[in-house]
């Protein structure tokens, strides 16, 4: 069974490619030749990419499924132009035990319709007090150790954690918040807190364990990548951290360079977020850090809650907001469209050699042989975002009615299409 | 008018004049001047908002401001007048009737309206009206005061669709 | 500034922020009419006859609920009373479901204080009552800031131009940020006093003063507005406890010398006598804090008046 890719401009960042031509699939890989007449897809006007991947989406099973199933988090993610996702492990019971981690990977491998990869806990039930059974974890299948939701607070066991995630050649991911300076902080600490007596939240909070994070990495000689970066003070510490060879990244999620706190004045939950939205001057500096490639992997943080959860007082409303199914179309049209931060082949790799790498995935290439995971990306398509038709069993988006130009099209994981528009 | 409330009312100093915001007010005014001019004799005045005591709470877009009322105290033994400008449906002088009962028992109320225009929708009279108008409902009548609106006195009937 | 506009059209009242210069001089003068209810024989009228207000108090308080129950009294409304611990929000039951529940009783007006910022938005936006917001979190408490603004102006005559200080823990007050709004809106100067930890620099974007220095600021105020300190733990890291507060911040008898003789000292209660401010202090001469409370009873008949009588969509 083969398909023909037609005519599309093809990004292959890895192959260093860039250009029109014709892609093929037999059965389930990228191919050379086909024996058979191959079905065609037609992608005039198309970019063909490798399978987008995000490597932060919490998918809250076990536990939480009346928020997200694996099943409509991979339907999300499909809708999005996502063929692989790297889900977190704030679930419940935590993913902490190898037998929790078998049972995400049983279950995803059952229904979820795109590439579903789980990871461990760095601490027991995250509670940041005793190392999980990272090497375990590792050998259960997850791609990265992260206490993601939560942040150890002891460095001296975060110290450990990294050294022996370094002995079993696990990746170490980090939730960047201080919880003392951080105090029951809601909204980003400034101008607007300050006005409408919200608790603060403030940048330095972040910055405080990103430059833990850098001292550790450092000491302990093993990459840990800082997730969804927001503020300037961070993209200054990684910049320059990364220009002395220290092995630290960080990802930047779209809600952090599309909106800034003064969003917050209506106290709708759908702008509430951990970490919370921060200032232009913020943005400039994330933008900054995209185009110097300090801040090198995109990603969504797709963090859904039911709506009987979110329509409360903003102070009692979960953290967090669905990503996958505008992350693509918002990174192109801010990014691309608007900004002219980065080119659209610069995009497609942070979202897809940049993360694949970061975790040693074999994924994010169109190489002859590999799995024929493929997006396929109108980049000029206009739009308007209708929470009401997500694939998610969330709605809890700030981005309804957003008009943008850019959008995944079709998704094929395997050679098979998953999703398609229209 | 002033003549007729002088001729009506023996006992000029238990008369109160009580104008209706805002051109009920002026009204009184006029009155107590042309009354102290006819029987050289100066009548109290006051003012009675009515605002607080419609019937219609809750039913309107958009809210006037409320005047401050005021009458003398105390009111037993006394006359108020109440004095408005148009009376047309009775409702303004009937809730003005009510606000005067929470400042006290007035011995009697009598009512004066420069333009009486027809339509009552209450059984209430003028006892002193400075015209009578006969007018069609959808009509609308406009009293114009110079102290009041900064135009020349005037009476104005807009007819229907104007 | 002394103009207001010419018809009121808000049926809510959520905040001082939103509310124009004009509009707030529309209650301030709408106020007047209604303190003069007060000195009546029979100080009752029927503007909301057959009208429901619900006192619903998720963070207790008897003085704010009292005044309002008043005023919906002498306003002919009938009342009824809620607070946290008789509602069933103890039982589980959302803000959203409690609304409801209240609207299908064919409530009018609803007056809500609650910890939460932003709650009486949410609840503004979800029933067609009105919503009048009496203390929200840190936020607003709107009509203490309107009878504030309304006790400067009858004793003073004016607001704009006078300096107005406000001292203590600025931080966490509700208080403090609607009387900011407020006498910004009306030309006033405003400085903020208190530790750096509870005024910090960040209010200087708001448009005003910031000071740490009490002894510089009170010869040069026409108004000072106390706050009440809050000793709760959670304020530990923010000030060192109360002797230090008082020796650096507290209006002492000593301190009090240095202000001018007409200046007003005002406090939104309850005092802490010996605290913010020295016990003969708080009653003597310059003190308008009761002169606040009753015309906090004037400002809240006006603001019932004024958006129940707003038709709802």
């Amino acid at each position: 069974m083969s398909t023909l890719i037609r005519n599309g401009r093809i990004i292959d960042p890895a192959n260093g490619r860039d250009e029109i031509g014709d892609l093929l699939i037999r059965d389930d890989r990228i191919g050379e030749k086909s024996k058979s007449k191959p079905e065609e897809i037609d992608a005039t006007g198309l970019i063909v990419s490798p399978g987008l991947i995000d490597i932060h989406v919490h998918f809250r099973e076990p536990g939480f499924g009346w928020k997200e199933t694996i099943e409509s988090g991979a339907r999300a993610a499909a809708a999005g132009g996502f063929t692989t996702v790297v889900c977190m492990p704030n679930t419940s019971p935590a993913a902490d035990s190898p037998s929790t981690i078998a049972w995400i990977k049983g279950r995803a491998a059952e229904v979820a319709c795109v590439r579903v990869l789980p990871t461990g806990a760095i601490s027991k039930n995250l509670a940041g007090e005793e190392l999980a059974p990272i090497a375990s974890l590792a050998q259960a299948g997850v791609v990265a150790i992260t206490d993601d939701g939560h942040c150890v607070q002891n460095n001296e066991l975060m110290r450990r954690a990294v050294e022996y995630a370094r002995m079993v050649g696990v990746p170490v991911l980090d939730h960047c918040q201080d919880y003392n300076l951080v105090g029951n902080g809601l909204v980003h600490e400034g101008y607007w807190s300050t006005l409408l007596g919200l608790p603060g939240w403030p940048a330095a909070g972040e910055e405080a364990i990103v430059a833990r994070n850098i001292i550790l990495a450092e000491l302990c000689d093993h990459r840990i990548h800082c997730q969804h970066v927001s503020s300037a003070g961070s993209v200054r510490l990684l910049r320059e951290a990364r220009a002395r060879g220290v092995k630290v990244s960080g990802e930047v999620c779209p809600h952090h360079i599309a909106l800034t706190d003064e969003s917050i004045q209506n106290f709708d939950t759908n702008f509430k977020m951990n970490p919370p939205l921060r200032t232009q001057r913020d943005i400039d500096a994330l933008l900054e850090g995209i185009a110097d490639g300090t801040l090198d992997i995109l990603a969504s943080d797709h963090a859904p809650h039911a709506k009987f959860e979110k329509e409360v007082e903003f102070d009692r409303a979960p953290f967090g907001i669905v990503g996958l199914e505008t992350e693509l179309s918002l990174f192109i049209d801010l990014l691309v469209h608007r900004q002219k931060t980065i080119g659209l082949p610069r995009l497609i790799e942070m979202l897809t050699v940049m993360p694949a790498r970061l975790l040693g995935l074999e994924a994010g290439t169109l190489s002859l042989g590999a799995a024929a995971d493929i997006t396929l990306i109108d980049p000029e398509l206009a739009w308007t975002v209708d929470a009401g038709s997500f694939q998610s069993a969330s709605r809890n988006t700030p981005f309804h009615d957003w008009k943008l130009k850019g959008r995944a099209v079709r998704t094929i994981v395997g050679g098979k299409t998953v999703w398609q528009l229209g | 008018m002033a003549h007729e409330i002088v001729e009506r009312n023996r006992d000029l100093s238990a008369l109160v004049l009580a104008g209706i915001p805002a051109r009920g007010v002026a009204l009184a005014e006029r009155l107590a001047a042309d009354i102290e001019a006819i029987a050289q004799a100066r009548v109290a005045t006051g003012v009675i908002d009515v605002s607080m005591h419609r019937d219609d709470v809750g039913m309107r877009v958009s809210l006037p401001v409320v005047r401050a009322s005021q009458l003398p105290k105390p009111l037993e033994e006394r006359t108020v007048v109440i004095v408005d400008d148009v009376l047309f449906t009775g409702r303004t002088c009937r809730a003005a009737m009510d606000a005067i009962r929470s400042f006290g028992r007035p011995a009697c109320l009598q009512l004066a309206a420069l333009v009486d225009r027809g339509h009552r929708d209450l059984p209430i009279r003028a006892d002193f009206v400075g015209k009578n108008l006969p007018t069609a409902r959808a009509e609308q009548v406009r009293v114009r005061l110079a102290e009041v609106d900064q135009e020349p006195d005037g009476v104005w009937l807009l007819k229907a669709n104007e | 500034m002394n103009s207001s506009i010419l018809r009121w059209t808000r049926k809510d009242l959520l905040g001082l922020r939103e509310l124009s210069a004009e509009e707030i001089n529309f209650v301030l003068e709408t106020a007047d009419a209604f303190k003069q209810v007060g000195t009546r024989e029979v100080k009752k009228v029927p503007a909301l006859l057959g009208k429901t207000l619900i006192n619903l108090f998720i963070e207790p308080s008897t003085r704010t609920r009292t005044s309002f129950e008043l005023a919906a009294k002498r306003l002919s409304a009938d009342i009824v009373n809620i607070s946290a611990a008789t509602s069933s929000l103890t039982k589980g039951e959302t803000l959203k479901d409690t609304a409801r529940v209240l609207e299908a009783n064919h409530a009018d007006i609803i007056v809500l204080r609650h910890s939460s910022a932003g709650a009486p938005q949410f609840l503004a936006s979800r029933i067609g009552a009105s919503v009048i917001n009496a203390g929200d979190g840190a936020h607003e408490h709107p009509t203490q800031g309107l009878l504030d603004l309304y006790t400067i102006r009858e004793k003073k005559g004016r607001v704009a131009g006078l300096h107005i200080a406000i001292i203590g823990d600025i931080l966490f007050s509700r208080v403090a940020r609607s009387n900011i709004f407020a006498l910004l809106k009306m030309g006033a100067r405003v400085t903020l006093v208190g530790p750096s930890t509870l005024v910090p620099r960040e209010f200087e974007q708001l448009g005003v003063a910031v000071s740490h220095q009490l002894d510089e600021v009170l010869p040069t105020a026409d108004v000072v507005n106390l706050l009440r300190i809050q000793h709760e733990r959670q304020r530990k890291e923010y000030f060192p406890g109360l002797g230090e507060y008082i020796r650096l911040f507290g209006l002492t008898k000593a301190r009090a010398v240095l202000l001018k003789p007409d200046c007003l000292i005002m406090h939104p209660g309850p005092i802490n006598r010996g605290v913010e401010i020295d016990s003969e202090l708080a009653d003597g001469v310059q003190s308008v804090i009761l002169d606040q409370v009753t015309n906090g009873l004037a400002v809240r008949m006006a603001v019932l008046y004024l958006c129940a009588g707003i038709a709802t969509p």
